[in-house]
């Protein structure tokens, strides 16, 4: 088993799966908790829009999906804030626009159908040495804004009134968490795909939460399974030859699916 | 000369096309204790979100220690909000949340210093034992404990309690009053509350506020709860309520 570590894609894929575990691991615990799952899956198929302009433009597709996600994030923000329209039920517009979007901008030019489909399920396997440093950067700034804005979201997350009436300028918070989290998908979605980074913003923070008496035992349990899952995932699809997208899904399922027991036996 | 807690002048707000408060001024001095009553959509709870500076106002102008709610210290202001908005899934102690009313955010690690004064709070409100109790394990009443403590722990120059006795018995209402009014005296905490219980506000506030879109009443609960003031404010008097004027009018 050990022999696998010797190839290098193998410590690359790795060190990608423990920086998208954490990134999901750590924002995925306020999307669960502001009751906005959804999110994760609605900004995904925001960026695969974005991905299909880019390839139809001929240009890098993530320079167009980038702006493109952050341009829908701050937008879902800003509707939420402003008008009486549930967050889930902008998302599912944005989701099916963006979709929509994708397949009309593939179908103008059919020479790259693979080439975005291959973005749906990502490739792990094959991530590049740029994209990795770029994802542990915004890895080590997420730490950084961390250690600034955790107590602020976390309480705004509680009470969002008595985090305002503690002058906490919340609104500013509130589109720096969506930038943020419409970055780290971006990120995610150029390591592991658009049907994989999803999950990783909702199951380990779901089955953290289980088990969780604080948010702060939630978010550190969320991420150490994020984590875990991710490098399992990884070690299993390649010794088994499974697909490693799936692999690693199926296993935060499984790790869930513990979590539940685990509540339902205390 | 009285020093002004509150100042509120000509305050009026619309949400959107809808007035929820028209034309409203009154002035609350240091270390009273007032109370506001008034129908359900009456404005109650705008009033309460204009003096702590969630809602702008939309004409008029509100001071709290003579500055826009907005620049006031965070510690000057203790706030109990309504406990139906607390959200039952969120995963924290009770410690946790009384901490906050120190240190104005959710702090990942508490300290033993604001444990120590987060439990001594807590002691002041007969609940001590609750400190390491999941928030989603707690009564109404309990959780009112809770956040009276989390609002007492930082010292408020002013109170600000939206419907606390919801939830609360009889006998826990007490308990509930003695606690305010001590801190009423020993750090002269001026107190505003919101309360569907005109009896509560009848006996242990020093002024009235009636309050039905506009101002109806702003005096001694003597002088407020006249048979003319609740009809403008609630339209009718219930027959409950009628027997309690009477009593009141004979008081």
């Amino acid at each position: 088993m050990l022999e696998i570590f010797q190839h290098h894609f193998v410590i690359k894929a790795i060190l990608a799966g423990v920086v998208v575990g954490f990134l999901g691991g750590f924002y995925g615990n306020f999307v669960v908790q502001r009751k906005m799952s959804f999110l994760g899956d609605g900004l995904a198929h925001v960026t695969f829009g974005g991905i299909a302009l880019g390839l139809l433009l001929q240009f890098e597709p993530f320079l167009v999906a980038l702006p493109f996600t952050l341009f829908v994030a701050i937008a879902l923000t800003y509707l939420k804030e402003r008008t009486t329209l549930e967050i889930d039920t902008t998302i599912g517009i944005f989701f099916a626009i963006s979709v929509a979007l994708g397949i009309l901008f593939i179908t103008l030019n059919k020479r790259y159908i693979s080439d975005a489909f291959s973005y749906l399920f990502g490739s792990i396997l094959l991530v590049s040495d740029k994209d990795l440093l770029i994802s542990y950067f915004f890895g080590l700034a997420t730490i950084l804004l961390a250690i600034i804005f955790w107590k602020r979201w976390t309480y705004a997350t509680f009470d969002y009134e008595l985090a305002m009436v503690d002058r906490i300028n919340v609104r500013f918070d509130d589109y720096l968490l969506s930038v943020l989290i419409a970055l780290s998908i971006v990120i995610s979605v150029k390591l592991v795909g658009i049907f994989l980074v999803a999950s990783f913003l909702v199951i380990p923070p779901a089955a953290a939460k289980l088990l969780s008496k604080t948010f702060a035992q939630m978010t550190i349990l969320s991420i150490i399974l994020g984590i875990i899952s991710s490098i399992l995932g990884i070690i299993i699809s390649i010794l088994w030859d499974l697909p490693t997208g799936s692999t690693i899904i199926l296993l935060q399922s499984i790790i869930f699916l513990f979590a539940f027991a685990v509540k339902q036996l205390r | 000369m009285n020093e002004i807690a509150i100042n509120v002048d000509s305050l009026t707000v619309f949400y959107g096309k809808y007035c929820v408060i028209r034309d409203i001024t009154f002035s609350i001095n240091k270390n009273e204790f007032v109370t506001i009553v008034g129908p359900n959509g009456g404005g109650k709870t705008t009033l309460l979100k204009a003096i702590l500076g969630l809602v702008e106002p939309t004409n008029g102008k509100v001071e709290v220690f003579s500055k826009p709610p907005k620049e006031l210290d965070f510690h000057e202001i203790g706030y109990v909000p309504q406990i139906k908005n607390l959200d039952r899934t969120f995963p924290a102690k009770v410690i946790e949340l009384v901490a906050t009313g120190l240190t104005g955010k959710w702090k990942f690690v508490i300290t033993k210093e604001i444990r120590n004064l987060a439990l001594e709070a807590l002691a002041k409100t007969g609940i001590e034992n609750l400190a390491e109790r999941p928030l989603t394990k707690l009564s109404g009443g309990e959780l009112q404990r809770v956040y009276l403590a989390r609002s007492i722990i930082r010292k408020p120059k002013l109170l600000i309690l939206d419907e606390p006795a919801t939830g609360i018995d009889s006998v826990a209402e007490v308990d509930f009053s003695k606690i305010l009014e001590e801190q009423q005296k020993m750090f002269n905490t001026t107190i505003l509350m919101v309360t569907h219980d005109w009896e509560y506000a009848f006996h242990h506030s020093n002024k009235v506020i009636l309050l039905n879109k506009r101002l109806i009443a702003f005096d001694s609960p003597k002088k407020a709860f006249t048979e003319e003031n609740l009809k403008k404010t609630f339209g009718h008097i219930g027959h409950e309520h009628t027997m309690q004027f009477i009593i009141d009018k004979n008081a």
